[in-house]
């Protein structure tokens, strides 16, 4: 895919700067001239519906951190001097609270648009594996921004996660210490919490330029999962045509964000974290964020605190191994019956597991956590089984031709469906 | 293929089949729906429902609890009460607010000033415990936000759409009208426990406070009151005042949704035309199908 | 193949229209997005409503000396200046300062021993030296910025150096024969 640079500079100084610091070149090919699979849906426009996220997070964030204290006895304070007193403060602040959220339905369908079309396959295993250490880098820049507002959710959130690793044996409660810098979570945990979660989206930003340019050195994979043949059959360039789709893409889900930080601002918040931090009282029924509510429900269901926690990392870092989990030779599921049967079940024991890490961890809550436990670890193992014997349907034989096909069931005749097929041809 | 969906549908029963007894702990009574003037997408305060909540909290709730996020200016400022600026000098002048230290390194007292705070009924968490039998009075400053509670699947994703998001005031204006005296048969009041319906497991230390007739509204033209002069009157509209106390900005915040809202639909709509010409032709001039 | 050569020369103009249209609203929306994340940067509402009138006893100011306080977060000056100062102050020409100003102009009636002024250069914001005893008072018995060198008479007035203008005086009232009310 990253073949001949076709960047021709146009003016005396675009050439006198492409032959020191090839720059408008990279923006060009990557921007402009790149090659896209011309079959792509609107699930693959969270990549760029991401990229925005995380620029808008990293934006309103500097503006926060100008207004805010990182103190015990002031960080409340301050959030709320910024909804109140700061010119657009709340405005600024809602879309921060809720941007976090918005990246994590972002990244979710991103993600489980990979599982479906099988993009973690060869050869896109470091593309893949890049993304899951953003998804560790995002959930701990959410955790600890979450934190930050020092409200009773803030706090009691922070004492049960950083307490994971007391379980870590021999070392565990030196490691809790030393995340605390105290005896228990107090002003030098906000402080440090708040230095790196200002830190952290740097990171994950550096880690994003590896993931794009990954992406941009092995090519996107495509619904049909039938790598590029013929460039100027199968492709088209990046700009204008995913530009522009990925332009309304992203006002569309600017218009859920929108929806969420003008007229439901604290639903996906917590009422609680509107009460000071208070370390003499717990609130009856702790629960981290929606975006957390899978992996704590794994938490939960495990009754060892080792094996609780070892548990819930292994249901992350298991995603790093699909790769090589998966045995299919296929990558798109559109074309595996079965797999794709299994992949509609992991989505349900995701969704059952964020239900019920919101439930209380008592009776029959536990039991079927315990169940949709198993169940997700168990489409890993299904995956790499159903592989070995499954029979896929014939694949097309080139993008183009998929296209073609969907058309008119068959292929050819081009020029006579053209018109007939509008509606259908979303590309 | 049909085995795994016979399986996940065979776990799915099971899920539906769990006790769901999600509040096992603490019995809780729902609050009534009630209807508020800044509910929806078009939800404004009621001025004067917010001037006259103001009294309520003044003459009664202040005796024990703080507000001290709010500073007599906010009563004056665009979507709020909207007192004249006037009012609230003079408002904030009948205060005595500790300042200092002055020359002589001592505290003193002056007149309060719009940018002053709400100046608090006691001087820290202790004293207040001290003087109310060891309950403390919470700072009411964003209660409404604070208090909640649990909708449940199905309701929670009917509430994205309907924007129901009134479970704070609905319970704070259940909760100050939700005294039993005599509490019901079997339950046993320690003194300094009060019986509230709607308050978690029922015991609260606060007794009731709002009793008809006990704070005195403007009058109309008629010279008779606007609204009646009870207590369920009363707990509605300093809900209301509660309510603006914690989201200050919600007019704004509407006002602007809506222009943002409106401007996406415009924009959105253009890409998608824009969207669908650039599609309509491949690179070379060829239809795209 | 025949209809697309006949709509050609239309297409163009409808497709650029429809780009243009798009790129503008699309500009549009940019800019309101800057509106928030600019506006931010101005003082808050606190910051603004704080900056109430301050009232200041000048009883215990004795002749001669001088002393610092802060409105809105700005420093001031308030000098008890003795005849001899006054007499300098208004002796000078005034048409030749670099600023001019009578004396008259800077303090009040009949309370001309009382010098209010705000207590930042005007070169660029440094506080010149001449309230403590042992201070420089610069070569017109007032004040002298350290930082690059510029003299202030006793009536604040540049008189040498880069400061482009005169000390401010910030808005005041005399509330009693020695009570200000700043603000």
């Amino acid at each position: 895919m990253s073949g001949h640079s076709t960047y021709v500079p146009k003016s005396g100084f675009e050439r006198w700067l492409d032959a020191r610091l090839p720059i408008v070149r990279l923006a060009h090919d990557a921007g402009v001239s790149y090659p896209v699979p011309r079959n792509l849906n609107y699930f693959w426009t969270f990549g760029g519906i991401l990229m925005l996220m995380l620029v808008s997070q990293i934006v309103t964030g500097i503006i926060l951190a100008m207004h805010y204290t990182p103190h015990s006895t002031m960080a409340f304070k301050s959030v709320e001097h910024i909804m109140r007193d700061v010119n657009y403060g709340w405005l600024l602040r809602y879309l921060h609270s809720n941007g976090a959220s918005m990246f994590f339905v972002a990244v979710y369908i991103h993600m489980f648009r990979g599982l479906y079309y099988g993009s973690y396959k060869a050869p896109r295993e470091v593309l893949w594996i890049l993304g899951v250490v953003i998804l560790l880098l995002m959930m701990a820049t959410a955790f600890m921004g979450y934190v930050l507002p020092w409200g009773q959710m803030s706090f009691w959130g922070a004492t049960v996660i950083t307490n994971l690793f007391s379980a870590l044996p021999i070392v565990g409660e030196t490691i809790v210490t030393f995340l605390w810098g105290g005896f228990s979570v107090d002003n030098p945990t906000l402080n440090r919490f708040f230095s790196l979660h200002y830190l952290l989206p740097f990171m994950i930003f550096g880690v994003v330029i590896l993931h794009v340019w990954a992406l941009h050195h092995v090519g996107q994979n495509n619904p049909t999962g039938v790598e590029v043949k013929n460039v100027a059959k199968d492709t088209v360039p990046f700009t204008p045509y995913a530009t522009v789709k990925d332009l309304f893409a992203m006002v569309c889900f600017i218009g859920l964000f929108s929806y969420f930080v003008f007229y439901l601002p604290n639903f996906l918040g917590h009422a609680d974290n509107y009460i000071p931090a208070n370390p003499a009282v717990t609130p009856a029924h702790i629960v981290p964020e929606w975006y957390f509510l899978p992996f704590y429900a794994i938490l939960r269901a495990i009754p060892d605190k080792l094996g609780g926690v070892i548990a819930m990392g292994g249901a992350i870092v298991v995603l790093a191994f699909l790769p090589w989990i998966d045995s299919s030779k296929v990558r798109s599921m559109s074309y595996r019956p079965i797999a794709r049967q299994l992949f509609w079940a992991f989505v349900v024991v995701c969704i059952a597991l964020g239900w019920l890490g919101a439930m209380p961890a008592e009776g029959g809550y536990v039991i079927a956590s315990q169940i949709f436990t198993a169940l997700y670890f168990g489409y890993f193992v299904a995956l790499f089984v159903v592989g070995l014997f499954e029979r896929p349907k014939a694949l097309p034989t080139s993008i183009a031709d998929s296209i073609f096909a969907s058309i008119q069931g068959g292929s050819g005749a081009r020029m006579a469906v053209a018109t007939a097929a509008e509606p259908n041809a979303k590309g | 293929m049909s085995k795994i969906s016979v399986r996940s549908a065979a776990f799915g029963l099971l899920l539906a089949a769990l006790p769901l007894t999600a509040q096992a702990a603490g019995e809780r009574v729902e609050p009534p729906a009630l209807s508020w003037s800044f509910s929806g997408p078009f939800g404004t305060f009621d001025r004067a429902q917010l001037q006259r909540g103001y009294k309520v909290f003044k003459e009664v709730c202040a005796n024990c609890h703080a507000a001290s996020l709010l500073r007599f200016r906010n009563l004056s400022q665009p979507g709020g009460p909207e007192f004249s600026a006037g009012q609230i000098t003079a408002l904030a002048a009948t205060f005595q607010v500790q300042d200092g230290p002055n020359d002589a390194g001592e505290m003193f007292e002056r007149p309060g000033r719009p940018a002053d705070p709400f100046p608090s009924p006691f001087p820290n968490e202790q004293a207040a415990r001290a003087a109310n039998g060891g309950a403390y009075p919470l700072d009411l400053s964003v209660i409404t936000k604070a208090r909640t509670y649990e909708r449940g699947f199905p309701r929670f994703v009917f509430d994205m759409f309907t924007q129901y998001q009134e479970q704070g005031p609905d319970y704070v204006a259940a909760l100050l009208t939700g005294y039993k005296d005599p509490p019901p048969e079997g339950v046993t009041l320690l003194p300094g426990q009060y019986y509230n319906t709607y308050m978690p497991g029922h015991l609260i230390a606060m007794p009731n406070v709002l009793n008809d007739g006990q704070v005195e509204y403007p009058k109309g033209p008629d010279g008779q009151p606007q609204v009646p002069e009870t207590a369920k009157q009363y707990a509605k509209d300093v809900t209301s005042f509660l309510m603006w106390a914690a989201e200050p900005h919600l007019e704004a915040r509407k006002r602007i949704g809506l222009q943002v809202m409106l401007f996406l639909l415009l924009f959105g709509g253009l890409l998608y035309y824009t969207k669908k010409k650039v599609w309509s032709r491949m690179p070379d001039g060829t239809p795209a199908h | 193949m025949a209809n697309a050569t006949d709509t050609k020369p239309t297409e163009p103009n409808r497709r650029d229209f429809l780009m243009l249209a798009t790129g503008a609203v699309g500009v549009v929306g940019l800019g309101a997005v800057v509106v928030p994340l600019v506006s931010q940067l101005a003082p808050d509402a606190q910051t603004v409503a704080a900056g109430a009138p301050i009232d200041l006893d000048l009883a215990p100011v004795a002749e001669g000396q001088a002393i610092k306080l802060f409105w809105r977060g700005k420093l001031i000056f308030v000098r008890h200046r003795t005849q001899k100062e006054i007499d300098e102050a208004r002796a000078v020409n005034v048409a030749s300062l670099p600023d001019p100003q009578p004396d008259q102009a800077r303090v009040k009636a009949g309370h001309e021993q009382f010098l209010v002024v705000y207590g930042n250069c005007t070169h660029l914001g440094c506080v010149p030296l001449g309230n403590s005893p042992g201070d420089p008072k610069g070569d017109y018995d007032g004040w002298f910025c350290p930082c690059h060198g510029s003299h202030y008479d006793s009536s604040g007035r540049i008189r040498k150096g880069p400061a482009p203008t005169n000390l401010p005086v910030p808005p005041y009232t005399f509330s009693a024969d020695t009570k200000i009310r700043i603000g």
